[in-house]
């Protein structure tokens, strides 16, 4: 399935945009995007930590991922 | 509750005006503002993103808290996204309650929590180069 990601703060420098499309199998979790966005761009390695929300909430690691989830990589926060 | 996300300059009269009322004895307000420098080196402004409507639900989730949690009367958050120069206000917190402790606890709550949970970024703009704050331990 495709997944659309949307990438902010410095995630963007790192996936090169602000949004990415990948193409991965069915029936994943928030940690194997995880895991497969540490292999693919290793620069994520040197994150703090970066979060993975799923339509608008922060996902658990074990959540299931459906091609139409609204997907965004979530840096280390800085508002405020 | 008033929640909002803006591009230009805040207003903290608003949120103020949002929160008072005849019920109220107290108002906190916390303003958070752009500083010159970090780490002793200069700043020339700061630049603000925000994963919107994410932000949004995120900021409600912290006023619905704080209502609960401190049992103030009202809360305002505003919040900038965009460039910011020195001196600029990038978040105005207004909470108004009876009593003053609710109204304070209820503020310091809220700007703590906005730290920790609300996908807003700021990146430090130097003279020599860019930092995401945070970003990297």
């Amino acid at each position: 399935m495709k997944l659309k990601i949307l990438a902010f703060g410095i995630t963007k420098e790192v996936v090169g945009g602000r949004q990415l499309e990948i193409e991965i199998r069915e029936g994943v979790a928030t940690e194997d995007l995880r895991g497969f966005l540490l292999e693919k761009y290793p620069a994520f390695q040197k994150l703090a930590t970066f979060a993975i929300a799923v339509n608008n909430e922060y996902s658990q690691e074990n959540t299931l991922l459906k091609e139409a989830d609204e997907i965004a990589l979530i840096p280390p926060v800085s508002g405020g | 509750m008033d929640i909002q996300l803006l591009d230009q300059a805040l207003q903290s009269q608003s949120c103020i005006d949002f929160v008072a009322s005849g019920d109220v004895g107290g108002i906190a307000v916390f303003i958070g503002t752009v500083r010159n420098c970090t780490k002793g080196k200069p700043v020339l402004r700061l630049d603000f993103e925000a994963y919107e409507p994410m932000a949004v639900s995120e900021l409600k989730k912290i006023a619905i808290q704080a209502k609960e949690q401190f049992k103030v009367q009202k809360i305002a958050i505003h919040h900038r996204v965009g460039s910011l120069e020195i001196g600029e206000m990038a978040v105005v917190i207004a909470a108004s309650a009876p009593h003053r402790d609710a109204a304070f606890e209820a503020c310091r709550f809220a700007i703590d929590t906005l730290k920790q949970t609300v996908p807003i970024w700021k990146k430090e703009i130097f003279e020599n180069g860019e930092v995401w704050v945070a970003a990297h331990p």
